[in-house]
C-alpha cells in the first residue's frame, strides 16, 4: 500500500524534474524538427511579398538541378580531405603521449590549446598569418626556397586564390585542369583545420583506448622480439580499430556540417565560392535570402546524409566492438 | 596511462629522440600563438615588416581596441550570455538527469530514447525554425533570445544521466527512509556527489556559448548585443588592415579561455575521454 503510494508520488516527481528540460526540448529541438521537415516542401519565405504555397517536392528537384549546391557538396567534400590526415597525426601524437616520458602533461596541454580555443579569434589571427605579402607563412616559404636557391617559384596567394591540390576548376569542375593546380584558399582551410584538431579531442581519446590496451599483449609480443612498428601495426592499431571507427564517423558528421565559421571569417566563402560549404549555402539561402522552405530541404538532405552515416555506425560499430 | 607504462620504451636516446620530436610539434603548435603576441605590441609601421619582433614595443594597441569598437560590451555581452546559459542548462540538465537515472516513471526509457535518437541531428536544420520562432516571439534581437533557445541540451542530460548512474544510490536510500523529499535528495545527495560532471559539462557548455558564431550572427543586429565573436567579425571586416590592434583583440577574446582551461584541466580531460563531448 505504502510501496503504490511512493510509485504514484514518484511519477509526478519524475514528470516535475524533467518538464524544464523536456518543455525546452519540445520547443527548441523536436517540433522545429519536424517543422523544418514540413516546411521543406513548401516556398516559405520571410520576406513578406511572397505568399505561402505548399510545392511538393519541387524544392527538392530544384536542388538536383541546382549547380551551386553541387560545387557546394563538392567543397564541402574537399575540405573534408584534412580529415584523415587529422586522424594519423592524432594517432601519433597519441602513440607518443602514451610512453612513459617525463612532462607528457605539458606536452598534452600544449598540444590541445588550439581546439580549445578554436574560434573567430584564432581564424582572424591565421588570416593574418595567411596574408601572401606580409604573412609569416609566405616569408618562411619564401625564406626556405631562397635557401633552396628556387627564389623564382609563385609564391602560393592562399585565402584569395582558387587554385587547388586537385586542379579543380571553380566553375566547371573538371578534373585535370591543370591551371587551377596549386595552393590555394582550401588548402588554407585544411592546413588550419589540421593545426587546430590534431592535438584536440581525438588525440585524447586514443591515449584513452591506448591506455586501455593489455599490457601483457606488448610483454608477449617483446618476447617474441618484435619491434616497436611491428607492435603498434599488430597490436596498438587492432586493438584501437573501434575507437577509429568512432572518430572516422564522427569526422564525417562533423565534416558534413561544418565549414560555416571558418569560411565566413577567412574568406566569406570566396574566392569564386570555393570555400562555401553546404552549412554556408544554408545561412544564404535562409539568412541572406530568406528562401526558409528551400533553405529546410537542403537542410534535411544534409541530416539524410548524415543519418545514413549514423546507421552505416550502428549496424557495423556494435559488430566490431563486439 | 598506468598500463602503457609497464611497458620498456627503448633506450635513453629514443627518449631524447621522441622528445625533440614532441618538442618540435609544440613549437608549430605553439609559434602562431606566439607570432600574434608579437604582432599585437607592433607600432602601425612595422606591421609590413617581415621581421615578427617589433622593434620598439607598441603596448596602445590594447586601450585602441575598446576606442575603436565596444570591446568592453562585447566581453560583457558574452560573459553574460555564457554564464546564463551555462546556469541554466546545469540546472535543466541535472534535473532531467535526475529523473532519468533516480525516478522511475513510467515512459522514462522511452522519452530517453527519443533524447538519444535527438542527438545526431545537425543543428542547421533546427535553426531555421527556431529563427522564425524568435522573430515570431519578438526575441530576435536581444539578450533572452540568445539564451532561452541554449538553455536545455539533450547531449548534457545525456552526459550527466551517465555520470548519475554511477553515483551509489544507498545514500538516497537513506534519505528516503529519513522522509527526505525528491527534491532534498536532488539538491543535498545527487548535485554534490556529481560536481566533477558539473563541472566538465560547465566548462564546455561555457566554451560552447562563449564562441558560438552561428546563432548570434543571425539573432543580433544591434551593436550593443554583439558578442566577441560577432564583434571580431566585423572588426576584422572594417579594420582588417591594422593587424596589430586585431591581435591585440584576438588575443584578449581567447586570453580568459587560456585560463579557464588552464584552472579546470583535469575535468576536460577526464570529460572528453568519458563520453566524446562535442566540439
Amino acid at each position: 500500500m505504502k510501496n503504490s503510494r511512493r510509485k504514484h508520488r514518484d511519477i509526478w516527481a519524475g514528470l516535475a524534474f524533467i518538464a524544464p528540460n523536456f518543455l525546452g526540448f519540445m520547443l527548441f529541438l523536436l517540433v522545429p524538427v519536424i517543422f523544418s521537415l514540413v516546411m521543406s516542401f513548401s516556398n516559405w519565405n520571410l520576406m513578406k511579398e511572397v505568399s505561402f504555397q505548399w510545392v511538393g517536392f519541387r524544392n527538392f528537384f530544384d536542388l538536383f538541378h541546382d549547380r551551386e549546391f553541387w560545387l557546394y557538396s563538392i567543397n564541402t567534400v574537399y575540405l573534408m580531405l584534412g580529415i584523415p590526415v587529422c586522424i594519423a597525426l592524432s594517432l601519433f601524437l597519441a602513440n607518443l603521449l602514451s610512453k612513459q616520458l617525463r612532462g607528457i602533461v605539458v606536452y598534452r596541454t600544449l598540444f590541445y590549446l588550439p581546439t580549445f580555443t578554436a574560434g573567430v579569434a584564432l581564424f582572424v589571427l591565421w588570416k593574418s598569418l595567411y596574408n601572401p605579402e606580409y604573412g609569416p607563412i609566405n616569408a618562411a616559404i619564401r625564406w626556405l626556397l631562397e635557401r633552396a636557391g628556387t627564389a623564382h617559384v609563385e609564391l602560393p596567394s592562399w585565402l584569395s586564390s582558387a587554385k587547388n591540390l586537385l586542379g579543380l576548376h571553380p566553375e566547371q569542375i573538371m578534373i585535370g585542369v591543370r591551371e587551377f593546380f596549386g595552393l590555394g584558399a582550401r588548402e588554407a582551410i585544411i592546413i588550419m583545420g589540421i593545426w587546430v584538431a590534431a592535438g584536440g579531442t581525438n588525440m585524447l581519446l586514443y591515449i584513452a583506448a591506448i591506455s586501455n590496451i593489455p599490457p601483457d599483449l606488448y610483454e608477449a609480443a617483446e618476447i617474441d622480439g618484435a619491434g616497436s612498428w611491428a607492435q603498434f601495426r599488430h597490436i596498438t592499431w587492432p586493438q584501437l580499430a573501434p575507437t577509429t571507427f568512432f572518430i572516422v564517423i564522427m569526422g564525417f558528421i562533423g565534416g558534413l556540417q561544418g565549414g560555416f565559421e571558418q569560411a565566413r571569417v577567412l574568406t566569406a566563402g570566396g574566392p569564386a565560392g570555393t570555400t562555401t560549404t553546404l552549412s554556408y549555402y544554408i545561412y544564404i539561402k535562409a539568412f541572406e535570402e530568406f528562401q526558409m522552405g528551400y533553405a529546410s530541404a537542403i537542410a534535411w538532405v544534409l541530416f539524410a546524409v548524415i543519418f545514413a552515416i549514423t546507421l552505416v555506425n550502428w549496424t557495423f560499430g556494435s559488430r566490431k566492438i563486439n | 596511462m598506468k598500463t602503457a607504462g609497464k611497458r620498456s620504451d627503448g633506450k635513453g636516446w629514443k627518449k631524447v629522440l621522441i622528445h625533440i620530436g614532441l618538442s618540435g610539434i609544440v613549437l608549430t603548435t605553439v609559434l602562431p600563438f606566439i607570432w600574434m603576441v608579437l604582432a599585437s605590441f607592433k607600432p602601425m609601421s612595422e606591421i609590413e615588416n617581415l621581421n615578427p619582433v617589433p622593434s620598439r614595443w607598441h603596448p596602445e594597441n590594447y586601450p585602441a581596441v575598446f576606442e575603436q569598437i565596444r570591446f568592453a560590451r562585447y566581453y560583457v555581452n558574452s560573459f553574460f550570455v555564457a554564464c546564463w546559459v551555462t546556469f541554466l542548462q546545469l540546472m535543466t540538465s541535472a534535473m532531467a538527469a535526475y529523473s532519468f537515472s533516480r525516478i522511475e516513471w513510467r515512459g522514462r526509457d522511452a522519452v530517453f530514447k527519443l533524447y538519444l535518437a535527438t542527438m545526431m541531428i545537425p543543428g542547421v536544420v533546427t535553426m531555421i525554425p527556431n529563427y522564425a520562432l524568435m522573430v515570431k516571439m519578438g526575441l530576435l534581437d536581444s539578450y533572452a533570445g540568445l539564451i532561452i533557445p541554449a538553455a536545455f541540451s539533450a547531449f548534457g542530460t545525456f552526459l550527466l544521466r551517465q555520470f548519475m548512474l554511477g553515483i551509489p544510490t544507498a545514500l538516497d536510500e537513506a534519505a528516503k527512509i529519513d522522509g527526505a523529499s525528491h527534491w532534498q535528495i536532488f539538491w543535498n545527495v545527487c548535485m554534490p556527489m556529481a560536481r566533477p560532471g558539473l563541472i566538465t559539462l560547465g566548462v564546455f557548455t561555457f566554451l560552447y556559448n562563449y564562441q558560438s558564431f552561428f546563432w548570434p550572427l543571425i539573432m543580433i543586429k544591434s551593436d550593443h548585443l554583439r558578442t566577441l565573436p560577432v564583434g571580431m567579425l566585423y572588426f576584422d571586416g572594417a579594420y582588417g588592415k591594422q593587424t596589430n590592434v586585431l591581435m591585440a583583440a584576438s588575443l584578449m577574446c581567447i586570453a580568459p579561455l587560456i585560463i579557464l582551461f588552464v584552472a579546470a584541466q583535469k575535468f576536460i580531460v577526464k570529460g572528453i575521454q568519458m563520453g566524446g563531448v562535442k566540439g
